[in-house]
């Protein structure tokens, strides 16, 4: 048993790790120590990746690509893969990953399993809109693969799936095709929720990528920053850029309630001054930290939360509004706040989180029953307004809102693995 | 044109001899011939190293690793066309102590895969280097090999075997343009030490391991302490004097 924590930093557990490096080894492998639940890069936030006291199979090892066709740009890999690699791969050669999240230090498999988005969803969807097969194992030894038109059911309920409907062990992805590894980018400053909204609907028709950065500490008031990019055709080399790294973690969170106003206020007016349009390498663009290794420790050492919500877009407005309010008023703030606004799709998933209307993405210290409080208030305004949220990012809210946010639950439980359990899937299925 | 270089890795399964291959093959076309037990991991291994560089060759060869006439048939054949720029000898099991102290089969097994077979190997290989007066050989030990100690003292008898027959080679190979290089690799992040990862000892990262020893192997090095901080700690043990040392509980 080893001590294992996820991205949040909100406890550390003893877990079993069983190590899966053999393709061919890990049916035996998971037969013999179930139940558990996958761990890649351990970037999920929360709870959907651990299992305290039990075991994780840590899929890390299973890092192999199995072909790739410069052509047509499919590629085929095992689920250990990092998005990272498979970009070292293919951007060089006129290829990219139609959907990333906002790092690409994530496995292939917990992509697959929390159905992650970009700033891209309304052109491209979600993650699993391009992965055109993967095999999941099952721990009985059954082996499904699944595809869009191959068992459908069964790839449905794998998206999003949060890793309950078996291992994913490899997949076919389709890639899209790039004229350079730089993009035209815009930055513009917001001074109301009604101006992002307005940018958004103006920029959804001639820029893939959109979103927004959004001051929450100023009294709820919502300006922010507005970024939208497009691919250019540009060169494939990349800027020199130094890796920096979190040496340690404070004792107390950095992000905290003396240095919140500051930094956002010099952050906003920074970058308002700074506004331009520019070039930028989709790195700095798509993740902008992952050049500070382990940035979670900025938070100390009790962790921070993630509150990723979608409301539908009518009530959007209010709804943010809302969520903005109780923050300021809870004296709690956020300084990764993301608003975008989802393109009007569906993912497949029937667990998958993005979807047609807007999304608020926040991290709090974890400062106890504070923070306990104000996320309880956030849950209210989300409830009311008939949204959800994002389950790789959780690791507390209620059983009722998960249930309500996410109507095709009781169709995903007839696809649960019984040999997998997980801590966020008993505390929001029940086993 | 410059033909390209030709590199062979013995135990092309194992972590270490992974990660150095993606190492070779992201640094210019290679051919590549990958030896292994099974021919299916080992073609997977392949497969992989393929996609990263297409302009490589990767061959499979699936051999026993402990029949001595299947060994010498093996390299005889490889070294056959042309001679071979490097070779990595990368093959090991680290069993449990406790449970080689106990059955003697598995004690045998050890012994054999982790000293007698890369001897077997690198005998063979060395003998076509040296006529060819040209090439550079790998051959993996271990720190566990510099000092017998009760944690793993049967694993680490067979790496100090391997050592000294090293030392040996290098001896022999002095006058020569061949080039015997001895890894001493820490506990690394690979497979293997997965039951040393359970018990929560920390281990080196694998990439970095691979990186130096690439370095190592260009260079020339006659032996290299992966990651280098183990030179200084393997000194120290080396030199407890013994009262001291029976107290260590490693």
């Amino acid at each position: 048993m080893t001590p294992l924590s996820s991205w949040g930093r909100l406890g550390s557990h003893a877990h079993r790790q069983i190590f899966l490096n053999d393709r061919y080894a890990i049916g035996s492998m998971i037969r013999s120590h179930q139940p558990g639940i996958a761990f890649g890069h351990g970037r999920s936030y929360g709870d959907v990746c651990l299992n305290p006291g039990g075991t994780v199979w840590k899929t890390r090892g299973l890092d192999r690509f199995i072909s790739f066709d410069p052509v047509r740009g499919l590629l085929a890999c095992e689920a250990g893969v990092l998005l990272r690699d498979i970009h070292g791969l293919v951007v060089s050669q006129g290829w990219m990953l139609p959907v990333t999240p906002g790092t690409q230090l994530v496995t292939v498999g917990g992509a697959i399993a929390n159905d992650v988005h970009g700033k891209n969803h309304h052109r491209y969807g979600s993650f699993g809109d391009h992965v055109l097969k993967l095999r999941l194992l099952r721990t009985d030894g059954e082996i499904i693969d699944c595809g869009p038109d191959q068992r459908s059911e069964w790839f449905g309920a794998t998206l999003g799936g949060l890793g309950l409907t078996g291992l994913v062990t490899e997949a076919t992805i389709q890639l899209r095709k790039i004229e350079g590894a730089w993009l035209q980018s815009e930055t513009i400053p917001y001074k109301s929720l009604e101006h992002f909204f307005e940018l958004a609907a103006a920029s959804e028709e001639d820029w893939e990528h959109t979103v927004s950065w959004i001051d929450c500490m100023d009294r709820g008031q919502g300006r922010g920053l507005f970024m939208r990019a497009n691919h250019i055709k540009s060169a494939f080399d990349e800027p020199k850029n130094r890796q920096r790294k979190m040496p340690f973690s404070p004792p107390v969170s950095l992000i905290n309630g003396l240095s919140l106003r500051p930094l956002n206020w010099s952050y906003y007016h920074l970058h308002r001054l700074k506004a331009k349009k520019a070039q930028v390498h989709y790195k700095p663009f798509f993740y902008p930290l992952d050049h500070v290794l382990e940035w979670n420790r900025l938070y100390g050492p009790k962790g921070f939360y993630q509150y990723q919500s979608v409301v539908p877009l009518e009530y959007g407005r209010d709804s943010i509004r809302a969520m903005l309010q109780a923050i300021a008023r809870s004296g709690e703030g956020s300084f990764l706040a993301v608003l975008k606004t989802f393109g009007d799709r569906r993912s497949t998933g029937l667990l998958s989180f993005p979807g047609p209307g807007v999304t608020l993405a926040l991290d709090f210290p974890n400062r106890n029953d504070r923070t306990h409080r104000l996320l309880e208030r956030l849950d209210a305004v989300v409830r009311d307004q008939g949204g959800r949220i994002y389950p790789a990012k959780d690791a507390r809210m209620p059983r009722d809102l998960f249930e309500s946010g996410y109507p095709k639950l009781n169709e995903f439980l007839n696809y649960r693995d019984a040999g997998i359990s997980s801590a966020l899937s008993r505390r929001l299925m029940g086993s | 044109m410059n033909a390209k270089k030709r590199i062979v890795i013995i135990g092309a399964t194992s972590g270490i001899a992974e990660a150095c291959a993606r190492l070779w093959v992201q640094d210019q076309a290679v051919d590549l011939t990958l030896v292994g037990r099974d021919a299916l991991k080992t073609e997977a291994v392949a497969a992989d190293l393929r996609v990263r560089s297409q302009a490589s060759t990767v061959t499979v060869m699936a051999v026993d690793f402990l029949a001595e006439d299947k060994i010498k048939e093996t390299v005889d054949l490889l070294c056959l066309k042309q001679p071979v720029d490097i070779v990595l000898i990368a093959h090991g099991t680290l069993p449990d102590q406790f449970a080689a102290q106990k059955d003697s089969a598995l004690c045998k097994q050890t012994l054999e895969i982790n000293a007698i077979s890369p001897v077997l190997f690198a005998e063979v290989f060395v003998g076509h280097m040296e006529k060819a007066n040209h090439g550079t050989l790998g051959i993996i030990g271990s720190v566990a090999g510099d000092r017998g100690r009760k944690s793993n003292y049967i694993y680490g008898a067979a790496k100090g075997l391997v050592a000294r027959y090293a030392q040996g080679l290098q001896h022999r190979l002095a006058s020569s343009n061949v080039k015997v290089v001895l890894i001493k690799p820490g506990p690394t992040d690979t497979p293997m030490t997965a039951s040393l990862k359970f018990q929560g000892l920390k281990v080196a990262p694998l990439e970095e391991v691979a990186k130096k020893i690439v370095k190592a192997m260009s260079a020339g090095q006659a032996e290299a302490y992966v990651p280098w901080k183990w030179k200084i700690i393997m000194r120290v043990i080396q030199h407890l004097p013994s009262f001291i040392f029976a107290r260590l509980n490693i």
